[in-house]
């Protein structure tokens, strides 16, 4: 591998990776109660909620950088208050990277959650409510398990978006090689300087690669669940 | 063991207003579909809040609006059988038929070979519920509620979407539970058969209310009731005992008005049954016939005579403990002179009690 790639390139590729494993994993639970809610309760502002978690997804990614700039920046009232109590900085790191791919993925997987929770039947949650279950175990026993090709169709689905993430990173928290330049982000750079075409092109294979690799596996992994689950 | 409800609940235009008690045994809830019967189950499975009511099982408080009790399912120890299985598509048989026990308290219950074997699915604890026949999923279904070790057993209409041969084939299997586990059993249903195989307790329900409650013989040969019940489907309950077989395939059944053959299925000599034998499949001599093909003629008593509002009349038997209804013209009636504490012979065909109308005791 490092022969192929210069260690700026290699640097980009990691960074992406870990960008997106983060944003991933730690945008999960989160999606998951959204997506619980969006799904099963009636609530006062569900169709605000509703519309707050899809705003990136039509909002242009610079504005989204932009207002992500002005809440989490070392300005921002929250990235202040991050600062002070837990010394937790986004601006320019590449925290602030992961926050903004999770930001945009976020619509995406909670869709995907949110679809595959409407298509359980609640007759079946019912009927291990009888059997002596709390609505936890309910959750944990029933709904969980039939609702897992949903859970990680989302999670490859933002994985792969936060792979691709550029307009709100770039602007959150910029094009710092080793900090936050991500693999889109170091394709764009290398774009701007004059003989970096071979360069960028060699990162367009990877992410090529990145993505065909993700894909084949989203789709071999639901299979095999769903095949689990289907009960045949 | 006695469930005692008291319920008024209104949803749109229907109001249901049902009040009764279900001692042990299998306790039928029986009416026309809409007349309230499985909003009568959901509430005591704890699935529906009941505007206003109170609900106890021996004592236990499930359920009382006016002190504010709603116990949730969870706690009420009801193993449900739905009507659409509702078996879990992810587990197998054996972790379908075992979930219950994750949550049931420890201690004695039913065990999983004895129930898979009572309910003839011991060969397929290792498949998935998509791999069975909607027959096979009804008996897992109906494990799978026995083995959360329920005080008490829900079925909301457990056969009304099998076919007919299924119904047959799982028919003897709730009887078995019914006389074996002496668990007891509420029993939702719309079909007269299966009430009357099924049923010690009746509770007929009529558009959310409750017409008439009591025991299932007493009940079902109400002569009253029988336009309630469906006048073609009205039918008594007659008690039996095989005493042995013929040569030419026909069983000899001991009864309290004389002996009855029907056709052998090989039961054993002593094994005591109980006939629902229809109103409708009755004739009434005066005299003992001769010359007649069929088999079975039972001496019996007038009881009472219930004319109804049409040409035809029901006559009410008594053949020792037991009641045999009957049903006939008025112009019967008069031509033959019956009166009540008059003998006269109850006539049936054979061929007329069909094999879905014999059951065991209980």
């Amino acid at each position: 591998m490092t022969d192929l790639l210069t260690p700026e390139e290699w640097q980009a590729v990691a960074l992406s990776l870990r960008v997106s494993f983060w944003a991933t994993l730690l945008s999960l639970p989160l999606g998951l109660v959204v997506a619980y809610a969006l799904a099963r309760w009636e609530f006062w502002g569900k169709q605000l909620l509703n519309g707050l978690v899809h705003l990136p997804l039509i909002l242009p990614p610079v504005v989204t950088g932009y207002l992500l700039l002005l809440t989490f920046g070392r300005r921002g009232v929250v990235g202040q208050f991050l600062d002070q109590w837990f010394g937790l900085v986004f601006a320019f790191r590449w925290t602030g990277a992961a926050l903004a791919a999770a930001i945009m993925a976020f619509p995406l997987m909670v869709r995907a959650m949110r679809l595959a929770i409407e298509a359980v039947d609640p007759k079946l949650e019912q009927a291990a409510a009888t059997l002596g279950a709390s609505r936890l175990w309910v959750f944990a026993t029933v709904t969980l398990p039939l609702i897992l090709p949903g859970i990680i169709a989302g999670a490859i689905l933002a994985f792969a978006k936060a792979m691709g993430e550029f307009g709100a990173t770039i602007t959150f928290v910029s094009n710092i090689p080793g900090q936050t330049q991500t693999l889109p982000s170091a394709i764009y750079a290398f774009l701007q300087v004059p003989g970096g075409e071979a360069q960028a092109f060699r990162l367009v294979l990877i992410a090529i690669a990145i993505a065909m690799a993700a894909l084949l596996l989203s789709e071999w992994i639901s299979r095999a669940v769903a095949r689990r689950i289907s009960g045949q | 063991m006695t469930l005692s409800v008291r319920l008024r609940h209104q949803f749109g235009t229907f109001t249901l207003d049902a009040a009764f008690d279900a001692p042990a045994g299998v306790t039928a809830l029986f009416g026309r579909s809409g007349s309230g019967k499985s909003t009568v189950i959901n509430a005591v499975a704890g699935l529906l809040r009941p505007d206003q009511g109170r609900i106890t099982l021996d004592g236990t408080v499930l359920m009382d609006t006016e002190a504010r009790v709603m116990q949730p399912p969870h706690r009420r120890r009801m193993g449900y059988v739905f009507q659409d299985g509702r078996l879990f598509p992810h587990l197998t048989v054996r972790q379908n038929l075992l979930y219950g026990r994750w949550f049931a308290p420890k201690g004695p219950g039913a065990d999983l070979a004895r129930i898979a074997d009572l309910l003839g699915i011991a060969a397929l604890l290792d498949r998935r519920p998509g791999a069975l026949s909607g027959g096979e999923k009804q008996r897992v279904a109906i494990g799978r509620a026995i083995l959360s070790n329920p005080r008490l057993l829900l079925m909301d209409e457990p056969l009304a979407a099998l076919d007919e041969a299924r119904k047959a084939e799982i028919l003897p299997y709730l009887e078995r539970l019914r006389d074996d586990l002496r668990l007891p059993i509420l029993y939702v249903s719309h079909s007269m058969a299966e009430v009357a195989r099924l049923a010690t307790t009746v509770v007929l329900m009529e558009a959310g209310r409750v017409l008439a409650s009591g025991p299932a013989a007493d009940l079902l040969s109400d002569a009253r009731l029988a336009p309630m019940l469906g006048l073609r489907e009205a039918g008594s309950l007659l008690s039996a005992r095989v005493t042995g077989d013929d040569p030419d395939g026909l069983a000899r059944l001991e009864t309290a008005g004389g002996p009855l053959w029907l056709p052998s299925e090989g039961r054993a000599p002593g094994t005591a049954l109980r006939l629902r034998i229809l109103a409708r499949d009755v004739m009434i001599a005066t005299e003992r016939p001769q010359g007649l093909s069929a088999l079975n003629i039972l001496a019996a008593q007038v009881d009472h005579i219930h004319p109804g509002d049409g040409p035809g009349a029901m006559l009410r038997l008594r053949i020792g403990e037991d009641v045999l209804l009957a049903r006939i013209t008025k112009r019967s009636l008069s031509a033959l002179g019956l009166h009540p504490g008059q003998s006269v012979f109850a006539i049936l065909k054979t061929v007329s009690i069909g094999q879905e109308n014999v059951g065991g005791r209980g």
